[in-house]
């Protein structure tokens, strides 16, 4: 007990005494729960659209002051040919032209079908579903108010109201009827800088103890596998937890995440996540010799556990194959509890499983580490 | 000049002979291709959902039908009543719980309306915005099929919509650009500052202080092998990418490696930089972490666009070299636009790059403390 005592007082002091880290440790993932949680967001605002209206009716303004009014779209430029609007198009000034064309507001008034034609950038397929969701919605609203105002002066006209059925599909939003999407992001990037500090601090000391030499005198000395590994993970453990406290605090207090679940469940959860992360850092750090390889190999499989693991995109949008995948992945486990816990209140009943895979993970690569690493030199 | 040919002949050596490193370096970018152009799209398919039908008539049977064979679509659960939807939400697995009230079938034959809830697990909203609008989509099919019987013409606004440039909205188009940007930004700035702060702390920077190689000579030697890896993947990644993924390429290519150079050397000057500012490996490594990566990643319009932040960061956004290789690099490959467009673009990003080779030359230290 005494040995692993100073095994941690000599790594903290290792820790504390590097300048470099502490902001590191310390301030970075602040910085980065702040920056992240904003950036990735889908929604939409203020798209510059240009417009080409060869109607020049009262309906067609209508209808871009409508786009306007809403603050998704922001009007760029009139043009009187599609070439040059499509020109603005091409220089990336725009992202949307809207073209109407000529008796647009007569066949309209007429009750005959009004085409208009929309073309969307879509160098970036998502933004470009959304401009053409929000264009498509404001459109329909605009065309059920005039259709109304058609019908009604048909209607007065002798010409009957119509008998079309209709189904009205009523959405209703749980968990987050706002559709917000920090809400959703802040829990996911709370595993991320959680994960980046147990995968890549941990590992990453071992390794440098090892392309430093110093190993070797810690390997003479009488400490045995277990201390030296306990030695090496508490630290970190510790830092990583107390990230993670920081994190919930600012996702609590200051962007207003429902607590909805058990704090308690999130923070054992997220001690086991941790081991399990510190595990793996482990795992590299004894098939790797320098640092550069580890940082290396430890980055990659951090970008596949992150971009495979539903943080950006949902997992239900992968082919079935990937999808599977995924059952390995522990940040995907993670990030789901995560979510489950504090935005839908979920307990123990609903997690359970879960955690025991990530127990099973954790006691399998922790097993394999400790066996891998010897304390004899090659 | 023949000292500093023997110096770029030992770097190179010196990672060629890392077999690891090598695997890793060439065999992710096709890894990450694969995966993220196969497995990263922003289409639904089996999402999973719940019925709770109160009606249980012909029609809630035929639309049920209907969403079931959707592909975007797994029917997984009948819920008998309201409680159960919670239940459901809250194990996670079902993200949609389409409601038929009672009656609906009998109430849209005689009154030619009825009402149907979806209720959506927001939790992710993007998710839940991507479900409903699809539900909605084949609820309006439904009722078309209904409808058309009379043969009469759609009265309204009929909107047409073309996708420019990208017609199938095929993320993958959109992904490689990124790609590429954080690839390169990993191995040339990465690497470099590890590489770099490695020496300083194994204490080889002394011995290549004391030779006659000239500082800058010493630099430019430690570069030189990662620009030229960085090359070999920006090849490996557009070949991958047109002949497995199909993705278009409409532009010039020389202009296009005129580009990704320009950004392989401000990635250089980057790496240089924290190199010449970390004291050891740990610190540069999570310097570029988070000082590179994740801004690269996820302020660059790689995956969220720009447009959607608000504008702090939107402005922080410009300093990011990434930010601008992006927008040069698709335009490049989807619009086919050559110089006369993206002037400004390159003017920025060449800028960029500048400042920071000055700024790196600045801070490298040809004394040690």
């Amino acid at each position: 007990m005494r040995t692993i005592k100073f095994l941690l007082q000599k790594e903290f002091l290792q820790i504390f005494r590097n300048k470099g880290m502490l902001p590191i440790i310390f301030v970075m993932p602040i910085i980065q729960l702040m920056v992240l949680s904003f950036a990735a967001t889908y929604e939409l605002k203020e798209v510059d659209f240009a417009v080409v209206d060869m109607d020049q009716s009262v309906t067609s303004r209508q209808l871009i002051e409508r786009m306007q009014a809403t603050g998704y779209f922001e009007l760029n430029g009139e043009y009187t040919s599609a070439d040059q609007a499509i020109d603005e198009l091409d220089k990336g000034k725009v992202k949307l032209v809207v073209q109407i064309p000529i008796h647009f507001q007569r066949n309209l008034n007429a009750g005959r079908s009004a085409p208009i034609s929309l073309s969307i950038d879509a160098v970036d397929g998502s933004s470009a579903g959304l401009i053409q969701s929000y264009t498509s919605s404001i459109i329909a609203d605009f065309n059920r108010e005039k259709l109304a105002d058609v019908q009604i002066t048909n209607a007065a006209m002798g010409n009957g109201a119509s008998s079309q059925k209709t189904i009205t599909m009523n959405p209703v939003n749980w968990y987050n009827p706002d559709l917000d999407y920090i809400t959703f992001m802040v829990p996911g990037i709370l595993v991320v800088l959680v994960s980046m500090i147990g995968l890549f601090l941990s590992g990453m000391n071992i390794v440098r103890e090892r392309e430093i030499g110093t190993i070797e005198q810690l390997n003479v000395t009488p400490i045995t596998k277990s201390q030296f590994m306990i030695g090496k993970l508490m630290p970190f453990w510790v830092i990583g937890m107390f990230d993670l406290v920081i994190g919930l605090a600012l996702a609590r207090f200051g962007f207003n995440i429902p607590f909805l679940g058990s704090l308690f469940t999130i923070l054992v959860i997220a001690g086991i996540y941790l081991i399990l992360v510190q595990s793996l850092g482990l795992f590299i750090s004894t098939i790797t010799h320098t640092q550069q390889q580890a940082m290396f190999i430890a980055w990659f499989m951090m970008v596949v556990f992150i971009l495979m693991g539903g943080l950006f995109t949902p997992v239900e949008s992968m082919p079935m194959w990937a999808q599977d995948l995924t059952l390995g992945n522990p940040v995907a486990y993670f990030i789901k509890i995560m979510r489950m816990v504090l935005l839908k209140g979920a307990g123990w009943q609903e997690v359970y499983k879960m955690v025991l895979v990530l127990i099973g993970i954790a006691t399998v690569l922790l097993g394999i580490s400790i066996n891998r690493y010897k304390k004899t030199v090659s | 000049m023949n000292a500093f040919l023997g110096f770029v002949i030992k770097e190179f050596k010196q990672i060629y002979r890392d077999t690891r490193t090598l695997v890793v370096l060439f065999g992710m970018p096709i890894i990450m291709l694969t995966l993220f152009g196969f497995a990263i799209r922003n289409e639904v398919s089996n999402a999973k959902i719940a019925v709770l039908d109160l009606s249980k008539d012909e029609v809630t049977r035929e639309l049920i039908q209907k969403l079931s064979v959707s592909k975007a679509f797994e029917l997984n659960a009948y819920l008998e009543n309201y409680d159960q939807v919670e239940q459901v939400f809250k194990q996670g697995e079902i993200k949609e719980v389409v409601v038929f009230e009672p009656d609906f079938g009998n109430k849209l034959v005689k009154e030619g309306k009825a009402d149907v809830q979806v209720i959506t697990d927001a939790t992710d909203p993007n998710l839940a915005n991507i479900v409903q609008s699809y539900t909605g989509a084949i609820i309006r099919d439904y009722v078309q099929e209904l409808n058309d019987n009379g043969g009469t013409v759609q009265a309204g606004i009929q909107p047409s919509v073309q996708m420019m440039y990208n017609p199938e909205l095929k993320s993958v188009n959109l992904f490689v650009p990124g790609l590429i940007a954080v690839i390169l930004m990993l191995i040339s700035a990465l690497m470099t500052s590890i590489s770099i702060t490695r020496e300083k702390e194994m204490g080889n920077m002394e011995i290549l202080l004391v030779s006659p190689l000239k500082p800058y000579y010493i630099i430019i030697g430690k570069v030189i092998p990662y620009l030229l890896l960085s090359v070999v993947n920006v090849i490996t990644i557009l070949v991958l990418a047109k002949f497995i993924f199909n993705v278009p390429f409409n532009g010039s290519y020389g202009f296009f490696f005129f580009e990704s150079i320009l950004f392989i050397v401000t990635a250089l000057a980057l790496g240089v930089f924290i190199s010449s500012v970390a004291q050891n490996q740990q610190t540069a490594m999570m310097a570029s972490l988070a000082g590179l990566l994740l801004p690269t990643v996820l302020l660059s319009g790689f995956i969220f666009p720009v447009e959607s932040m608000p504008l702090p960061l939107q402005v922080v956004s410009n300093i990011i070299p990434a930010k601008w290789f992006l927008i040069i690099v698709r335009s490049i490959m989807l619009k086919g636009s050559g110089l006369v467009f993206l002037w400004k673009e390159t003017l920025i990003l060449t800028f960029i790059a500048v400042a920071f080779i000055a700024l790196s030359l600045k801070k490298f230290k040809v004394r040690l403390q």
